[in-house]
């Protein structure tokens, strides 16, 4: 392993967040002020409590989701795609790197970044609600995974967009709607039961439901499955990179 | 030859279906300094790209310090610098991170000081804090040798070193490669500057349509391949070259006062003492001899006619 190349990536990554330090952070931190007051308090004081927790404190794990999961995707997505569309790319194909060095590299520095931003947004949710968190490792350790596993499929998206459209358009059309039908907002069990089984092929249902049962203790899906899920998950969009590299798709001519 | 770099039988076609490189064979010398001419899509950078792992071949083989490009590419990369032809560069770093990037992705260990010492050989050392968006773009094609030299590479690829670098610079640049050359890097570089080529190369190889024309000791090209010119001033001006001097095809100056002619190095008999005598003989005398090689040019704007024909 090239551990001086995935660092100098992971560093020289963490530069250009860094140096957007703040547009990095406010605009994560004030769309979640703006979820607490309109659903947490102007729609959740009509609902007050859901599975025994009050709503303001049952939304705080699917917002941390929300953000985490499209920092991640965006993240990682631009971080590959910005060598290739100002051709800096050439140097990463010409350095004594495999792919998974690139991949550490990459995806270690998106995910870091969203971690640092769902860990933001925690704190910001302490300022509206009250809130206690009962399994805190299991809960670091579903927020990694979170982080890795959506960074990795940013990773991949980056290397197939052609241009900025194609770069947004995949985590507006699929993340999106994905984290918003993943019971961010309500628990799986309040919906019909022909949409509870729909929801159950949304890979996002089982991260915000192993997420919730660290804060809460109570979940929609068993966490053996979520955490089956994500690994699942994770080992998908790395045979998928393992692919992309092997056969050059998208980057090497 | 101790070969450093070895291409065999290198073929490159594009997705497109484009054949750009057919049947390179090419062996570098350690320490050598290799200038590649060709035309505009001669194949030069898809042979750069494809010897530094940028491109894959589609067949044929390429050997980098006895190591294998595509199954020993570790071993092989880690030898090799690269100067891209476009300027590609990450606009809001500073040079410094920029350069210290490129060392580390070729796993060599954080060293400012040598970071600090290709950025002084380059003359950029009062640049190490400016964005690259600061710099000018000599300085940012000088930010590229740096990147391509921070891991001390053993081979250094110049695509176009000197494109769009003015007539300082590139004085600059030929002391650099010079330099490099000392310290016992091989450099292989490509140019349309054929008065470069004729300046710091060792050998020069001729590239068209993706094959490999020629490639000989510059001084042995010229000499062999070069035709030379022999003018003979005159001391009295003539309107018109003598019908007994019509077979050698002298071409007359337009002021009458000298006639040159052009013969073959290669060629068993050059020719020069019968042209000499006949010139005496018709009564033309001489005041002055002088004689002079083509360029490098000519050599190659002949060869790539010839090829095309
Ligand atoms: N990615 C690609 N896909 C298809 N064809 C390509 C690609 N890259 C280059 N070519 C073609 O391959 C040929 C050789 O291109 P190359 O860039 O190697 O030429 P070159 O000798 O470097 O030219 P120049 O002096 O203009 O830099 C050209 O005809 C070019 O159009
Ligand atoms: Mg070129």
């Amino acid at each position: 392993m090239n551990w001086t190349a995935i660092r100098a990536i992971y560093v020289f990554e963490m530069a250009r967040f860094f140096r957007t330090l703040t547009q990095s952070l406010i605009s994560p931190v004030l769309s979640t002020s703006l979820y607490f007051v309109v659903f947490g308090t102007a729609i959740g004081s009509r609902i007050e409590t859901v599975e025994d927790v009050s709503y303001g404190a049952f939304i705080v794990p699917g917002l941390i989701m929300l953000s985490v999961m499209t920092q991640a995707t965006s993240n990682a997505s631009f971080g590959i795609y910005f060598p290739k569309f100002i051709g800096t790319i050439y140097e990463l194909l010409s350095a004594p790197v495999n792919f998974l060095e690139i991949t550490l590299g990459y995806v270690g520095a998106a995910a870091t970044k969203a971690l640092f931003i769902g860990v933001i947004i925690f704190v910001t949710a302490f300022f509206f609600v009250d809130i206690t968190v009962q399994h805190p490792f299991a809960m670091i350790a579903f927020l990694l995974m979170t982080c890795v596993s959506f960074a990795l499929l940013g990773f991949i998206i980056g290397i197939w967009a052609g241009n900025f459209e194609q770069l947004q358009l995949i985590p507006l059309l699929v993340i999106t709607p994905l984290v918003f039908l993943g019971g961010s907002f309500y628990s799986v069990t309040m919906l019909p039961p022909v949409w509870q089984t729909i929801t159950m092929f949304n890979p996002v249902v089982y991260l915000i439901s192993g997420f919730r049962w660290a804060f809460f203790g109570t979940a929609d899906v068993p966490v053996a499955i979520s955490l089956a899920a994500i690994a699942f998950f994770m080992a998908a969009c790395m045979a998928a990179i393992w692919w992309i590299f092997r056969t050059g798709w998208r980057i090497r001519q | 030859m101790n070969a450093i770099v070895s291409i065999k039988n290198l073929h490159k076609a594009y997705d497109s279906g484009f054949v750009a490189l057919r049947g390179v064979d090419l062996d570098i010398a350690e320490g050598e300094i290799l200038a590649l001419l060709g035309p505009n899509g001669a194949g030069k950078t898809t042979l750069i790209s494809t010897v530094c792992g940028i491109t894959v071949p589609t067949a044929g083989k390429i050997m980098v310090g006895g190591h294998d490009t595509v199954t020993d590419y570790r071993a092989a990369r880690s030898l090799i610098g690269l100067v891209p032809q476009e300027i590609n560069l990450e606009p809001f770093e500073t040079v410094e991170n920029t350069v210290s990037f490129s060392r580390g992705l070729f796993g060599k260990k954080k060293d400012p000081a040598r970071v600090a010492e290709v950025l002084k050989m380059l003359s950029l050392d009062d640049k190490a804090k400016s964005k690259i968006k600061e710099l000018s773009g000599g300085m940012k094609r000088r930010v590229l040798i740096a990147k391509a030299l921070a891991h001390e590479p053993r081979v250094l690829f110049l695509d176009e070193p000197t494109a769009g670098v003015d007539v300082e610079l590139r004085k600059d640049m030929w002391n650099v490669v010079a330099d490099l050359k000392a310290h016992g890097v091989t450099i292989i570089l490509t140019t349309h500057y054929i008065e470069e080529a004729e300046a710091i190369a060792d050998r020069v190889g001729i590239i068209s349509k993706g094959e490999i024309l020629l490639v000989q000791n510059k001084d042995e090209m010229m000499s062999q391949m070069g035709r030379k010119e022999l003018r003979v001033d005159l001391v009295e001006p003539v309107e018109t070259i003598p019908d007994a001097l019509m077979k050698y095809d002298l071409v007359l100056a337009p002021n009458g006062r000298a006639v040159t002619y052009t013969y073959d190095t290669r060629a068993e008999r050059t020719g020069i003492r019968t042209v000499l005598n006949d010139l005496d003989a018709a009564g033309l005398r001489m005041a002055d001899l002088q004689t002079q090689q083509s360029s490098l040019e000519e050599i190659f704007t002949t060869l790539v006619k010839e090829q095309s024909a």
